[in-house]
C-alpha cells in the first residue's frame, strides 16, 4: 500500500481518517516496509470494518496484516452491544479460536540434540497430522456436547493433562456462554473424527529451542531460559468450527440482504449482538472456542506420552494457551468509562496487560504471554501483554508472520524434498506426509516475522521476551 | 486460494470449479473414481449456490475421508443435484497437501462472458 494514503501517528501508527460511510477511523499498526508490503485490500478491508453498526473508536490491523474474508487477518474490531454493535462470523473466521499452546521442558537443547532424530519420528507417529488423519478419541453425542461446555476442563476431567494446565490457558480453560445446541448435527459429524489431531496447511507441532532473551525477568518469570526446549502447539478448532463458520457466514449473509443492512462487503455478514442470530452465532462460537481448547489439550496429552517415551521423567508444563480467531466479551475503557465490548479479534492475539484480572495469580506481575509463530525453519517470539497495548488497541497484538507469496507460487517455486533435505542440514528435522504440503509451507513464503514483532513492539502493542528457534517440526 | 471453473453452461462452470477445489488438495488424476456420492443443494442465487455446493463437496470429504476427481453436476434453476466420483483418502499415493476448511463469499461470482458466452464460476476457499 502507498503510505501516503494515510496519516502517520508514530514511528508505526498510521491512520485513515474517517469518511464517507465510516463510523469510526482505520488504525495500522506497522512501520512504513511492513505498510508498502501489504496488499491494497488491507486498506479497504479496514475502512469496511469501520463502517459496522456499533464498532468502538477505531478499526484496528496487525502488523501482519493481510488481505482476509471481510476482515483483514490481523484485524480487530470491538462493538457495543448498546449502540447496535454487531457480531461478525467473518471477523472470528472459519477456524474458531486457532491458536498456540507453549510448553515449557526445562530441559537443555543438548540433550533434545542427542535423541532428536527418534524424538521426531516419535511425535511424528503420535500426533494425527494431515489430511484425511483421525483421532483416537470418538464421542458419543452427550459427550461431544460435554465438550463443546467444558473445553480444556473437560479434557483434563476426562484424563487428558492436569489441572495446573488450565490456569494457564485462556478462559481458564473454558469460555463460558457455549451454546452446544446452536451448533450444528453437521459440524459435529465434521467433529467426530477429528478430536486430537493436528489439521494441515500453517498449523503445526515445533520443538524449539530458547535462542535470545529480550527481557531476563519476565522471561524467569515464564520459565524460559536460552538454551532450554519448548513445545509449540498451532492448531484450532478443527472440522466443527470450520463448519460452524461456514454456516454462520451464510446465514448472516442472507439475513443481512434481508433486513436490508447494507453491507459494503457481503463477507462482513453480521448480526446485531442482541438478535437472536447474533446470540445463536455466540453460543455456537464459544462451542467452536472450547473445542479448539479441547483440542490442543488432547495434543498436549499426546506430546507428553511421545516426550516420556523418549525421555523419561521430563515433565512438560504449559506456560500459556492463546487464541488469535475469537470474539470476547471485554470491559475496556473507552474515553472516561468501562464498557462491555464485543471484541473480534480475526488472526490477533489477546495481550492483557499486567495486573488484569483475568490473567492468573503467577501472570499478574509479568502480563499474559503472547505467542507468536513464524514460519517453519524460522524463528517465533514469546511477548508479553503492555499497559500501551489496552490503550491502542483493546489489549491485542499481532499472531504471526503473514504469507508473502501465495500457495499455488510457492509449490512451483520450492520443492518439499529438497526443503526438507536443506532444513535437516541445518539441524530442523520436518516430519510431513506431504511434500506439497512442506513446499506450501516453505519459510520463504512468509513474510519475516522479526520485523512484525519489532514493529509490534515498536507500536506498544506488546513488549520482547524470547525468541525461539526450531528443531522438530510436524506438519499436517 | 482462489478457485474457478470455466464451462459452456452454469452446471458445466460448476463442476470445473469442483475439480478446481479438488486440486487444491491434490491432482485431480491422482483420484480413482471408485466410489460416489450423491449431493444435493438449494440457494437462492447461483453465487450462494456455487458456495453451497462446494461447501457439501468439503463435508462429504473430511466426514467420508474421502478425495473426488470427477464431478456430473445437474442444474434446475438453482436447484443442484449432482454425483461426485472419488476414494478414500490415501495419504501415500495422494500426498494431500492441505485441507480446505470452507468456500468464501470473497471474489465469488458466477457469471456468463459477454464474449463467448462462456460461464465462469469462482470464490475463494479458505485452507
Amino acid at each position: 500500500m502507498d503510505p501516503g494514503r494515510f496519516v502517520r501517528a508514530g514511528e508505526c501508527e498510521w491512520h485513515l481518517p474517517q469518511v464517507g460511510a465510516m463510523r469510526v477511523p482505520g488504525v495500522i499498526f506497522a512501520d512504513e516496509a511492513l505498510i508498502r508490503a501489504m496488499d491494497e485490500k488491507v486498506g479497504e478491508q479496514v475502512a469496511n470494518v469501520a463502517m459496522l453498526p456499533g464498532i468502538v473508536k477505531a478499526s484496528f490491523a496487525m502488523p501482519d496484516a493481510h488481505w482476509g474474508y471481510g476482515f483483514p487477518i490481523g484485524g480487530v474490531a470491538a462493538f457495543d452491544p448498546d449502540a447496535g454493535g454487531v457480531v461478525s462470523a467473518g471477523g472470528v473466521g472459519f477456524d474458531i479460536s486457532c491458536g498456540v499452546r507453549m510448553l515449557l521442558t526445562g530441559v537443555a537443547g543438548q540433550r533434545i540434540e542427542s535423541v532428536k532424530k527418534r524424538l521426531a519420528d516419535t511425535l511424528y507417529a503420535r500426533i494425527p497430522a494431515g489430511v484425511g488423519s483421525t483421532g483416537a478419541i470418538a464421542l458419543s453425542a452427550r459427550e461431544m456436547d460435554a465438550m463443546l461446555r467444558g473445553g480444556a476442563r473437560w479434557a483434563v476431567e476426562r484424563g487428558h493433562g492436569q489441572a495446573a494446565d488450565l490456569e494457564r490457558v485462556e478462559e481458564r480453560g473454558a469460555i463460558a456462554g457455549a451454546d452446544p445446541d446452536a451448533v450444528s448435527d453437521a459440524a459435529k459429524r465434521r467433529q467426530r473424527d477429528e478430536m486430537g489431531t493436528l489439521g494441515s496447511g500453517n498449523h503445526y507441532l515445533e520443538v524449539q529451542r530458547v535462542v535470545a532473551v529480550y527481557d531476563r525477568a519476565i522471561a524467569e518469570a515464564f520459565g524460559l531460559r536460552e538454551g532450554e526446549v519448548v513445545i509449540s502447539i498451532h492448531c484450532g478448532s478443527r472440522g466443527l468450527g470450520h463448519q460452524i463458520g461456514t454456516e454462520f457466514l451464510r446465514e448472516m449473509a442472507v439475513a443481512a440482504k434481508a433486513s436490508g443492512l447494507s453491507l459494503p462487503d457481503r463477507e462482513l455478514a453480521c448480526a446485531p449482538i442482541r438478535s437472536p442470530l447474533g446470540e445463536r452465532y455466540l453460543g455456537a462460537m464459544r462451542a467452536g472456542v472450547n473445542c479448539a481448547l479441547a483440542n490442543r489439550q488432547i495434543l498436549t496429552h499426546l506430546v507428553r506420552d511421545a516426550f516420556h517415551e523418549v525421555l523419561p521423567g521430563i515433565r512438560l508444563d504449559v506456560l500459556y494457551d492463546v487464541s488469535h480467531n475469537t470474539c470476547k466479551v471485554e470491559q475496556h475503557r473507552v474515553d472516561d468509562s468501562i464498557r462491555e465490548l464485543y471484541v473480534h479479534r480475526k488472526g490477533a492475539t489477546r495481550a492483557f496487560a499486567p495486573g488484569h484480572p483475568d490473567l492468573p495469580l503467577v501472570l499478574q506481575a509479568t502480563g499474559q504471554p503472547v505467542l507468536i509463530g513464524g514460519s517453519m525453519g524460522t524463528a517465533s517470539y514469546v511477548l508479553t501483554g503492555t499497559q500501551r497495548s489496552e490503550r491502542l488497541a483493546f489489549a491485542s497484538a499481532c499472531h504471526g508472520a503473514g504469507r508473502g507469496m501465495s500457495r499455488h507460487q510457492a509449490m512451483r517455486q520450492f520443492n518439499g524434498r529438497a526443503l526438507v533435505d536443506e532444513l535437516a542440514s541445518r539441524g530442523i528435522l520436518i516430519r510431513s506426509p506431504s511434500m506439497r504440503g512442506v513446499a506450501e509451507e516453505a519459510p520463504d513464503a512468509y513474510k519475516d516475522v522479526s520485523s512484525v514483532v519489532d514493529a509490534a513492539e515498536h507500536a506498544g502493542l506488546a513488549r520482547k521476551v524470547a525468541r525461539v528457534e526450531p528443531l522438530i517440526c510436524i506438519k499436517g | 486460494m482462489g478457485v474457478r471453473g470455466f464451462g459452456a453452461t452454469p452446471a458445466a462452470a460448476f463442476e470445473q470449479a469442483a475439480l478446481a477445489l479438488t486440486a487444491v488438495i491434490v491432482a485431480p488424476e491422482r483420484v480413482r473414481p471408485t466410489t460416489s456420492v450423491a449431493v444435493r443443494c438449494a440457494a437462492p442465487d447461483l453465487e450462494l449456490l456455487l458456495v453451497d455446493w462446494l461447501n457439501a463437496l468439503i463435508y462429504e470429504m473430511a466426514t467420508r475421508h474421502l478425495l473426488f476427481g470427477r464431478f456430473d453436476v445437474q442444474l434446475d434453476g438453482t436447484l443442484l443435484n449432482a454425483t461426485a466420483w472419488g476414494e478414500a483418502v490415501d495419504a501415500l499415493r495422494h500426498e494431500p497437501a492441505v485441507e480446505v476448511k470452507g468456500a468464501t463469499l470473497t471474489a465469488l461470482s458466477v457469471t456468463q462472458r459477454a464474449n463467448d458466452h462462456t460461464w465462469v464460476a469462482q470464490c475463494v476457499v479458505d485452507v
